[in-house]
């Protein structure tokens, strides 16, 4: 190997030749695994695969993002609306270690992506060499499979294996780090066989049908059954056998925020959301009903609150995909393994036709008593100040629930997921399980990417956006048509809502200052507005929408609103409080 | 087997007891042999700060598949879902827990005692038979002697020799195998007919630092 040989292989690929280097190996890969668009931060240790990325830049878009994070963020955007796998470049050192938030994210919330980072030439492996870090070790725990790749030949098989586990089974990210001798160094390539098995991999767990039976049957026996769905619903792409499934027999349905938007918004089974700061209904009804039925859903604390006192009375019924998941916090009674799209259309066909509207009729009663005491209120409320609720109401009528809505993390992410309206899947998009501030905006870059037809919108607290606010610059490069809606009200405001509720007010660094959000999206040479009236409410969100192009509105809300219903830590579901 | 409530360091292995209860169990992982695993597998421990009490990786009868034998202390709750964890893993064929009743263990011990010790005390003698030891390496200034069984049988040479000058101890990590798994192993060979496991690459460029091309 020598520095001729990179010029060589940089040549675009002739007829005659099918001696390619390991960064051509790699994007021949990817364009057979369907790949048309890649985030990424070039740097030393990954030159060789942009070097070969200039020649395939008619083919494959790469979006140069203003940091890792945010890189992997849209990416991780781009699979949740797309459904296919995100992928991002990322140099050796300090741009491998910037993505490992966004593994992590994706890891818990099950997102599939390919992560490809550069790595130190090989014999410098172990040397402490520049921007050498041992990122395959780092990744270890946040990531469903990795690998370091340090010959060109093992390219072509590990980037289908990478796809392959990213994709299937329950998902996740992978990662494969290519040190820079193998990405020049040349080899016969013989084609890129797309894998569909790996040996000791079991991606979908065979169907026992003595389990279908016996979910049925305790369905079948219920009176009170109620269905709690997560986010397999949607990675599973089940969503029309879901609904069949509930739509049989009159299942009320509670989502996990990242089941949401898997059925409408407004659909009559769908009675809300769950935990924390869920709806009321669901949450206290958990302790009432006789059978449960999970599906696709992991029973995360934020969901349960506490699991000594949860759903004690009720026989289990969990459908998921991945083995481990099923007894983890909630001991089933029929566990159910499986991909939801194979098992619930099983279950359905064993069900009997029922009647539970009088059971459904308890859920409208006690949503009555939330309407009155906090939906209410949030969405029509009294004084001067605007609330954040009445900002996604407005939203909702505007959008007619058709928007991808990308959330960051904090209140404005639970109004979000609480008041936002949904008529189709993978709509509602947000960091559910590591909770990632700074997650909103480049998420929505990507989610723009994977589903360009669809309006997006941002919605960013003060505190979220200022974590990866440099990606207005890779909307003002590359014009993703991003509406980002701040609400701000000068806090980092679910800290000072936990502050407020159980530190006796002691208001602990939660105050934050922002910007001017307006003319630093100016200097972005993104168009922008910022109210304070609740008489502009309207017209400034219908001029975002109808804003040709990426737009930034920043809308002042109550300082000290807090997000109500919420289960306190540690207390049980049914202990939720609505004030 | 001997009844486990002999041994001090853990209580009795009794799959009838508490489920809360901490018990001795081994974990029997059968794997692709892939660099990087060891470390995924075991930061599945630390992540839960479970302490490892032994661990051993090995080959296995099957060309390509190794076995992870680890050791822990914990309730059977926990071990059963760490097992469904570690199960998870790409590269990770079957994964098993087993109390000590359910499988054959042992464990190899070395102690290096000084020759004239052992050659003037006819006692040592007698106690190196009694425990069954084997010299493997005898030289004027000291012997090494090994034994092999369960950790109290090799625990009673140490406590014995300890008056008599013991210069060195060392023990391995367990060994063991399921009583129950002639079923795993015809599957193991069914895998390996269907699928040949694939020759590991090592890395062939960290000895040629000067020889290659660097930036």
């Amino acid at each position: 190997m020598d520095t001729l040989d990179v010029k060589e292989a940089a040549a675009p690929q002739t007829e005659k030749s099918t001696t390619l280097n390991g960064s051509q190996a790699l994007l021949e890969g990817l364009l057979v695994e369907g790949v048309t668009t890649i985030f990424g931060y070039p740097g030393g240790a990954i030159m060789p695969i942009y070097d070969a990325l200039y020649d395939y830049h008619d083919k494959l878009e790469h979006i140069l993002v203003r940091h890792e994070q945010g890189g992997i963020h849209a990416a991780q955007g781009y699979a949740r609306s797309s459904g296919k796998v995100g992928v991002v470049f990322a140099t050796s050192g300090p741009g491998a270690t910037n993505l490992i938030t966004g593994i992590a994210d994706a890891m818990i919330d099950s997102t599939p992506l390919v992560c490809i980072t550069g790595q130190v030439f090989a014999h410098l492996l172990g040397t402490d060499a520049f921007q050498e870090t041992d990122v395959v070790n780092i990744t270890a725990p946040v990531t469903k499979w990795n690998y370091q790749v340090t010959d060109a030949t093992e390219i072509p098989g590990v980037l289908a294996k990478a796809f392959h586990i990213a994709r299937t089974g329950r998902p996740g990210p992978v990662l494969i780090d290519i040190t820079k001798n193998a990405q020049i160094q040349k080899f016969e390539y013989a084609g890129y066989e797309p894998c569909n098995h790996i040996r000791s991999y079991r991606p979908a767990p065979k169907v026992r049908k003595s389990y279908i039976e016996q979910a049925a049957r305790l369905i079948n026996e219920a009176k009170k059954p109620f269905v709690l769905f997560g986010q397999g619903v949607i990675l599973g792409e089940a969503e029309k056998e879901f609904k069949a499934f509930i739509e049989k027999t009159g299942l009320p349905a509670a989502w996990t925020i990242l089941g949401e938007s898997a059925i409408p918004s407004d659909h009559y089974l769908n009675v809300g959301m769950l935990g924390m700061h869920g709806n009321y209904a669901p949450n206290v009804l958990t302790n009432e009903c006789d059978v449960l039925i999970a599906v696709g859903m992991r029973f995360d604390d934020r969901v349960t609150g506490r699991l000594d006192k949860y759903a004690k009375q009720a026989k289990i019924v969990h459908l998921d995909i991945d083995p481990a998941e099923i007894d983890k916090n909630v001991q089933s009674t029929v566990p159910v393994w499986g991909d939801c799209k194979e098992t619930l259309p099983m279950i359905t066909a064993l069900l009997e036709e029922k009647d539970h509207r009088q059971w459904l009729a308890k859920f409208r009663e006690l949503e009555q008593q939330e309407i009155k005491e906090v939906i209410e209120p949030e969405l029509n409320p009294a004084g001067d100040v605007m609330s954040m609720g009445e900002v996604i109401k407005v939203l909702n009528e505007l959008t007619g629930g058709e928007a991808i809505i990308v959330t960051d993390v904090g209140q404005h992410q639970m109004v979000a997921c609480r008041y936002a309206d949904f008529k189709q899947s993978r709509s509602n998009i947000t960091s559910g399980g590591l909770g990632t501030m700074g997650f909103g905006l480049p998420a929505a870059i990507g989610a723009k990417y994977g589903a360009p037809d669809r309006t997006v919108v941002a919605i960013c607290g003060d505190g979220g956006l200022q974590m990866t606010i440099q990606e207005f610059g890779t909307i003002m490069q590359f014009g993703a048509d991003v509406k980002t809606l701040i609400l701000n009200n000068h806090f980092l405001g679910m800290v000072r809502q936990w502050q407020q509720l159980f530190n006796d007010k002691r208001y602990s660094f939660v105050n934050i200052t922002s910007p001017d959000f307006v003319k630093v999206a100016e200097g972005y040479g993104i168009a922008g507005r910022s109210i304070d009236q609740r008489a502009d409410l309207r017209t400034a969100l219908k001029e975002m929408l109808d804003h040709k192009g990426a737009y930034v509105l920043e809308v002042m809300v109550g300082k000290e609103n807090n997000v109500f219903p919420m289960v306190p830590q540690g207390c049980s579901v049914s202990e939720i409080r609505l004030k | 087997m001997k009844n486990q409530a002999s041994i001090k360091y853990a209580p009795a292995a009794d799959s009838s007891s508490a489920p809360h209860q901490k018990k001795e169990f081994t974990i029997s992982v059968f794997t692709e042999n892939q660099i990087g695993l060891l470390n995924r597998i075991a930061i599945m421990f630390s992540r839960r700060k479970i302490n490892v009490e032994s661990l051993n990786v090995s080959p296995t009868e099957i060309e390509g598949i190794s076995r992870f034998t680890i050791v822990i202390t914990e309730v059977e709750d926990v071990v059963s879902k760490l097992n469904r964890q570690i199960e998870k893993q790409v590269e990770v064929l079957k994964s098993y827990y087993n109390v000590n009743e359910d499988i054959v263990w042992q464990e190899l011990a070395m102690y290096k005692v000084p020759t004239n010790v052992i050659s003037e005390k006819a006692k040592v003698e007698r106690l190196l038979r009694e425990y069954g030891a084997q010299a493997v390496a005898i030289r004027s200034d000291y012997t090494v002697f090994e034994t092999v069984g369960h950790r109290e049988e090799t625990e009673g040479l140490l406590n014995a020799l300890a008056p008599y000058g013991l210069i060195e101890f060392v023990r391995s990590a367990r060994v063991a195998i399921i009583k129950d798994s002639e079923g795993f192993h015809a599957k193991l060979k069914e895998f390996e007919q269907h699928e040949p496991s694939q020759e590991v690459i090592e890395n062939e460029y960290l000895d040629k630092r000067d020889d290659v091309f660097t930036m």
